[in-house]
């Protein structure tokens, strides 16, 4: 008994440590979860489990396709001519427009400028490599609100108001610091002697950038890709302000219709369900890409 | 850094496709590609102008001219430095894209922004803009809604704090020997992927919803009568710090994360052996180990949460009294509804040079926090 006590002592301990990691564990996810959870059922609802609170389909409440028909995208109206559903694909495509091609935007001119950061010398003026990805970084401080009305005067002056384009350069100028610092992160991690060895035969210094080079920073490539992709698809302040019919986006939608209150909740939740659906997918399935994305550079 | 000396005397002659020093005809033609592009782009510019304040009888409908103008002289000059320069004309020429796209996407918009600052202009007023001075100063210092939104930000950036507490405390239950670590990890991170805008209707309008809202019906059953969110001052910034941190703590958690897996093993091995408690192992040795980590990760929190909006606008914009504003959902009602450009650049500006003052501080701070514990 004696014996037996001080082995017992920490084994105790050590279960109830483990209890509470798991329950401090499911508290969180929980948290993180319910949300979309919630969203995800509620469009699936009627008025009548909406005001009694009811929870899980089928035990408490018969899902039913009313908010997605309100979109024109339940089983019994996706064949029908739809003008909602019409709007909604638009804004769609208007968010996959703007966000694919600021990110593609983005790599093809910071993937080279973070290449020629890591490999050569600049100086431009007093300017040495350092001042000028110093310089790119201090972008990411810049508000919006800061650039969103000269911008708003300038695309007016150039016909580029509610229009693709006009977005596509604002989201590019957001995302190009984060793009240019993953990407020289990457370029820092591969060894010199590889391109060294390619100019040896040959090569020229774009040659020896476009076929070693990005091969083998595609990873980090993919990584930047997909984390602009994400804060661009999520940028709500630029597109408010800059489209209006045209050009608007997912965000831009939801935030109109978030105005008009009343019980309509289940065309609202199905509306917020398609706008987060990709990048919840994007979450499970590409989230190394994220996390690469995010922690590149940050640590050493 | 060696690329410098790229061609060295072995290589100088198999380099085919980029000479290193260009022959002194090409060298020439370059030099007047960029001057004669310069002044091509200038000459365009001018004309513009002319025909906008209506010197000259000529005008076009759009300043797009003037943007084609500038694009041809980017390649240009492109083409020339590689004409000139040879080699170095090449490795210039990869920097050249996103320094000239982002020169001209700021730069422009900072002096114009400057100069409307100092206008009267309003949208919906017929007479256009007008310099009006040191005016729209003098209304920023009197204006109690904008101080008060900047008494906010200083709240929401302190919040970052509670956002980082519960992010480092995640960071170690994920760093634990679990299992299922992958669905936690993903689970967590699945609300830094959503759109604030959504997060607002999600949570904002249909959660935390007085009448039906799930977090109300609880709160009912946990007593408490009238469970109004957004009814009070402090309830409401709170309940926007929220969900601001429901967002952003799996992005600090991220990067904390990273870091206590790239700790080396040793030393918390070495500390349980010698008979340190847990607690005492994180505050001697994890915790000063993680602080060049949670530096970089509170400080871009901190500028992300500078730029603090969607959220705000979405759900109570600004509201009840102000309590909820933050500069910029302040400025975009100003904008939006009030439509007074002028007044709002000028608070936009304003808000920008408290930013540049307070991040150059901080990362100063940071600086010197770093260098003093490592």
């Amino acid at each position: 008994m004696n014996l037996a006590l001080p082995a017992m002592k920490p084994r105790r301990k050590v279960v109830s440590s483990r209890v509470l990691i798991y329950a401090a564990l499911s508290l969180w996810a929980f948290i993180s979860l319910f949300p979309i959870y919630w969203t995800v059922t509620t469009s699936f609802k009627l008025a009548v489990d909406v005001t009694q609170g009811h929870l899980i389909p089928w035990i408490d409440f018969e899902p039913d396709w009313r908010g997605w028909r309100s979109l024109g995208l339940s089983p019994d109206r996706i064949v029908e001519v739809s003008t909602a559903r019409q709007e909604f694909l638009q804004r769609f495509a208007n968010s996959i427009t703007a966000s694919v091609g600021a990110s593609l935007l983005a790599i093809a001119i910071g993937a080279p400028a973070a290449y020629g950061l890591s490999r050569f010398k600049y100086r431009l003026g007093p300017w040495r490599n350092d001042d000028i990805s110093f310089f790119f970084l201090s972008q990411l401080i810049l508000p919006p609100v800061v650039l969103a009305l000269p911008f708003l005067v300038l695309y007016k002056s150039l016909a580029m108001l509610d229009t693709k384009l006009g977005l596509i350069v604002v989201y590019t100028l957001m995302v190009l610091p984060i793009v240019i610092w993953i990407m020289r992160d990457q370029f820092n991690a591969i060894p010199n002697e590889l391109e060294q060895a390619a100019l040896v035969d040959g090569a020229s210094v774009w040659g020896a950038f476009t076929r070693i080079v990005l091969p083998i920073a595609l990873p980090g490539m993919v990584a930047a890709f997909i984390l602009s992709v994400v804060l661009c698809w999520n940028e709500y302040f630029f597109a408010a302000l800059l489209t209006s019919t045209d050009a608007k986006t997912l965000p831009v939608m939801v935030a109109s219709q978030t105005g008009s209150q009343g019980i309509d909740w289940w065309s609202m939740a199905a509306l917020s369900t398609a706008a987060i659906a990709p990048l919840v997918l994007i979450g499970i399935f590409l989230e190394r890409y994220i996390v690469k994305g995010l922690t590149a550079g940050a640590i050493k | 850094m060696a690329s410098t000396e790229l061609s060295s005397p072995l290589t100088a002659e198999r380099q085919l496709p980029v000479s290193h020093r260009p022959p002194p005809g090409r060298k020439a033609a370059g030099r007047w590609l960029i001057v004669v592009s310069s002044c091509a782009f200038g000459l365009v510019v001018v004309a513009q102008g002319l025909g906008a304040t209506g010197v000259i009888g000529f005008a076009f409908d759009t300043w797009r001219p003037s943007l084609y103008a500038f694009l041809l002289w980017c390649i240009a000059l492109g083409a020339g430095l590689v004409m000139t320069k040879g080699e170095r004309g090449h490795q210039l020429l990869f920097l050249l894209p996103a320094l000239l796209f982002t020169v001209a996407v700021v730069i422009f918009p900072t002096f114009f922004g400057l100069y409307i600052a100092f206008t009267d202009w309003n949208l919906s007023s017929v007479g256009g803009r007008q310099f009006n001075g040191l005016d729209n100063i003098r209304t920023l210092l009197g204006d109690a809604f904008f101080w008060n939104a900047l008494g906010n930000m200083v709240w929401y950036v302190l919040a970052v704090l509670v956002q980082y507490a519960i992010a480092f405390g995640l960071a170690l239950l994920l760093n634990a020997e679990i299992r299922a670590r992958k669905f936690f990890r993903v689970a967590f991170l699945l609300p830094f992927m959503l759109s604030p805008v959504a997060v607002s209707w999600m949570i904002g309008k249909s959660i935390l919803e007085y009448r039906f809202g799930p977090a109300a019906t609880l709160a009912r059953l946990l007593g408490w009568d009238s469970p109004a969110f957004f009814a009070s001052a402090w309830l409401a910034r709170s309940s926007i710090m929220a969900m601001d941190a429901w967002v952003s703590i799996p992005f600090i958690m991220i990067l904390l994360l990273a870091g206590l897996q790239a700790l080396p093993h040793e030393v918390s091995e070495a500390a349980k052996v010698d008979g340190a408690s847990p607690l005492q192992t994180f505050w001697k040795i994890t915790f000063p180990l993680m602080l060049p980590v949670s530096l970089t990760a509170v400080v871009l929190r901190i500028i992300f949460e500078l730029k603090l909006a969607d959220i705000v606008i979405n759900v109570t914009a600004g509201g009840p009294g102000g309590a909820t504003d933050t500069i910029s959902s302040f400025i975009y009602r100003e904008y939006r509804d009030r439509s007074n450009v002028g007044y709002g650049t000028m608070l936009a500006e304003f808000y920008l040079v408290i930013i540049i003052v307070f991040v150059t501080g901080l990362l100063a701070l940071a600086n010197r926090l770093m260098r003093r514990f490592t």
